[in-house]
């Protein structure tokens, strides 16, 4: 029982991450009907931000230490950011310890913005192309994109830790009733699902109890009608690129302290976000967050010991398995609508 | 005035003789020593072929072999101030390239797949002449690039592979590894975790799914379990997986008190911080803390994991901070030129590409079987590692190995792991028919014409 409740925690955060992209992917589907194999770079970039504010609040001026000495027997040169100089070292250190939850209000403009450029810049080249096009173009920006961060950031890992608050981490099983240790889930990991919550619960306010969100919705039903009301759906799906994008790159920035960024972390999650779309139902919102949830904690159960030894490699495969599944038995995906993709 | 009169029957026999001797003599002895094998140098440079991952997961690895590289050719060139030169024991090289050639190189980049690097290392020796092939950082690219420097006839030093098989099962009469294994990672490793943690531990291993983490887990585990410890699970994660937290969290549930790493690189990185994330090491079960063990470290990686690593043991191949002489040499020159202290890739890379251009000079050739004459059983010193046999056998380096921890109060983002021992070669010399490398034969070495 322990084990289960276990791998259900282990499957909510990469199900929370899964959710998140599938969400962004989704919603540029159903607004633009384009399929954006560039989602998984947003997400990169994302992490990025983070690593690059943690970096502007680290900018630091060099003193000489005598007493110490470098590799080479020179004296130590110490860097010592300017914030120590501005708040002092105790606040300074504060701000930095931080970084990662501030990189929140540094990433949601600086990923709007990328996600306008993107379209107005690129893909909105592409929207009477075929799907096909739209795969390459996309593909191919999302390499681009990485080799620019890896140009930039190099390829190794880099740590971007949670602040200390949230280090170690919360033992369930004392909780429930358990022996101590049994089921102890990293605090962190608690606040990325808590924060997915709250991000999947603002975009679907925003849809379903504004006026923006109602002449969205009524433009992903039929774009064509919306135009011919004089309304301008053009201008508002670009602005729903860049919310998507703006999805995807929070998603980033709060994974940071669950793996080390690096340029290629958008790629692992591509491939498996597009899955989840389509077990979740080819532009449906709902179905994205639902399939995401479940295919994170199908994933969780797989890898245990207990699978492994009874289907060696089931871990690889479980998601494509329960994909070709759900679309042998319905087509649609888990909550697919009739009449999307089908044209 | 020479009074010589050739007679055809006397020019007959002379030409037999001269003949039998010549077939009867190696390549490399006879007068045309040059010649008789690929890719012969025949103007006064000779061409290397550096093959390092330049793209991929392990580009930087690979760009501190780069480094290293082309810091080897400026010494082997008579620029710089020599390095590992002026510390080598082994005097035949003059710093006027080798033999005389002024050394020149060509770059592949391995991206770190098989097929990727043996087209590199391909595309070198057959459009660019490359006498030698030499770098990498990964295993299962050592074995296919060795395994073509073989069928092509060029000698193959490879750079960063650890895994037992590159000279075990996999090994090859072309091919030399100075870097240590798995096997030695173990033996090293075992004494210094029962004198920290007993002897009385249980073990969880998470093993990254391919060559290098089995034979890595293997070494690690006969190690341990001679020394007492229990083997509780072991369990195979994949090389593509990013998040480890699924085969993290059952650990505390099996009763382990150790949880054994068999990660290299970004699995690493990943499945470090999320043991770390999970508060693994806060724990206390059977009694004791709970500890975690990183088999082969890399002060590159453990850059990407950050603060997680301090505490936890590992062995490294080298490290920047040895303070022998050829250890200080190489630092001071690596330092000098790039302005960072080089990784023990770029160290085993730095030394490779000498001890090749050392055998040539002491053989008197570039044939590759007079390289591996040479090679084979020589015996040196001054090149950071302590005195150093290359074995005949199977043509693995034995020599010190290092027992590092991740460091508590790092100085500098170089500074983050401390020697803890230096173990002893006799302790991780093994017999060259061991279990644990098994199954292979160097074979012949292949001229390539």
């Amino acid at each position: 029982m322990d084990a289960i409740i276990l791998q259900i925690l282990n499957g909510l955060d990469k199900g929370s991450a899964y959710a998140l992209i599938a969400l962004g992917l989704t919603l540029i589907f159903g607004t633009l009907g384009v399929v954006n194999f560039a989602h998984g770079a947003l997400f990169m970039i994302g992490a990025f931000c983070a690593v690059t504010l943690s970096r502007i609040l680290t900018i630091s001026h060099t003193v000489i230490d005598e007493t110490k000495t470098d590799f080479l027997g020179n004296p130590l040169k110490v860097d010592v950011p300017y914030l120590y100089d501005i708040f002092g070292q105790a606040t300074g250190d504060v701000i930095i310890d931080w970084a990662v939850p501030i990189s929140i209000l540094f990433a949601i403009p600086v990923m709007v913005g990328i996600g306008f450029a993107m379209e107005r810049g690129l893909i909105k080249h592409f929207y009477k192309r075929p799907h096909a096009d739209q795969i390459l173009v996309t593909f191919g920006l999302a390499i681009v994109l990485q080799e620019i961060i890896k140009y930039f950031y190099g390829a190794n890992p880099i740590p971007t830790p949670a602040p200390d608050a949230f280090r170690g981490s919360f033992d369930f099983g004392a909780m429930l009733g358990f022996d101590p240790n049994t089921i102890i889930y990293p605090y962190w990991r608690l606040v990325y699902f808590a924060f997915a919550a709250v991000i999947i619960g603002a975009v679907f306010a925003f849809l379903q109890f504004t006026t923006f969100g109602m002449v969205v919705r009524a433009g992903m039903a039929d774009r064509e009608t919306v135009g011919l009301l004089g309304i301008n759906i053009d201008k508002r799906f670009t602005i729903m690129f860049g919310i998507a994008a703006a999805v995807a790159g929070l998603a980033g920035v709060m994974y940071t302290p669950i793996n080390s960024p690096n340029y290629h972390m958008g790629m692992d999650f591509l491939v498996l976000s597009f899955v989840v779309v389509v077990v979740g139902g080819m532009g449906s919102l709902s179905g994205a967050v639902l399939a995401g949830f479940l295919l994170g904690i199908l994933e969780s159960f797989a890898s245990m010991a207990i699978v492994l030894e009874t289907l060696p490699g089931i871990n690889q495969i479980i998601i494509y398995l329960v994909a070709i599944i759900i679309l042998l038995t319905r087509p649609r995906g888990l909550m697919g609508r009739k009449g999307v993709m089908e044209d | 005035m020479s009074n010589t009169k050739l007679t055809r029957r006397g020019l007959i026999k002379t030409g037999a003789v001269a003949g039998a001797a010549g077939l009867a003599l190696p390549t490399y002895l006879r007068a045309d020593g040059h010649a008789g094998f690929l890719n012969a140098p025949t103007g006064d440079t000779v061409t290397l072929g550096f093959n390092v991952p330049q793209s991929g997961p392990y580009a930087d690895e690979g760009a501190d072999e780069l480094r290293a590289y082309e810091l080897a050719v400026e010494h082997l060139n008579g620029e710089g101030d020599g390095g590992l030169m002026n510390t080598f024991t082994s005097k035949a090289l003059q710093g006027n390239g080798i033999l005389g050639k002024k050394v020149e190189y060509v770059t592949g980049d391995t991206q770190t797949k098989s097929d990727a690097a043996r087209a590199s290392a391909k595309s070198m020796i057959e459009k660019d002449g490359a006498i030698m092939i030499t770098g990498g950082s990964s295993s299962g690219v050592a074995v296919a690039v060795q395994a073509l420097c073989q069928e092509a006839g060029v000698i193959f030093m490879a750079g960063l592979t650890h895994s037992n098989d590159t000279t075990g099962k996999d090994r090859r009469a072309n091919g030399f590894r100075h870097f240590f294994n798995s096997y030695m990672s173990g033996a090293a490793l075992a004494p210094v975790l029962q004198n920290a943690y007993g002897s009385d531990r249980k073990a969880y291993h998470l093993t990254a799914d391919y060559n290098w983490g089995y034979t890595t887990e293997e070494a690690v585990r006969t190690s341990t379990e001679a020394m007492g410890w229990e083997t509780v699970n072991t369990v195979l994660t994949p090389l593509t997986q990013t998040d480890f937290s699924s085969y993290i969290a059952p650990v505390l549930q099996s009763g382990a008190d150790v949880l054994v790493l068999n990660h290299y690189g970004g699995n690493m990185v990943n499945s470090l911080t999320n043991a770390v994330q999970f508060g693994l090491r806060d724990k206390q079960v059977n009694g004791k803390n709970f500890e975690i063990v990183v088999p082969l470290y890399s002060r590159l990686m453990a850059k990407g994991a950050g603060a997680n690593v301090k505490g936890i043991f590992g062995s490294t191949n080298w490290h920047w901070s040895l303070q022998d002489e050829g250890s200080k040499a190489f630092v001071q020159s690596f330092g000098t030129k790039y302005g960072f202290p080089p990784s023990q890739a770029a160290h085993t890379c730095y030394v490779q590409a000498l001890l090749y251009a050392d055998a040539v000079e002491r053989a008197g050739s570039f044939n590759p079987c007079a390289v591996v004459e040479a090679l084979e059983g020589f015996e040196f010193d001054g090149m950071g590692n302590g005195p150093t046999l290359y074995r005949a056998e199977d043509h693995q380096c034995f020599k010190d190995v290092l027992v590092v921890k991740g460091k508590e109060n790092p100085t500098s983002e170089f500074d983050l792991l401390e020697i803890v021992e230096v173990t002893p070669v006799e302790q991780v010399t093994y017999a060259p028919d061991h279990p644990q490398f098994a199954g292979g034969s160097l074979g012949t070495c292949n001229p390539g014409a």
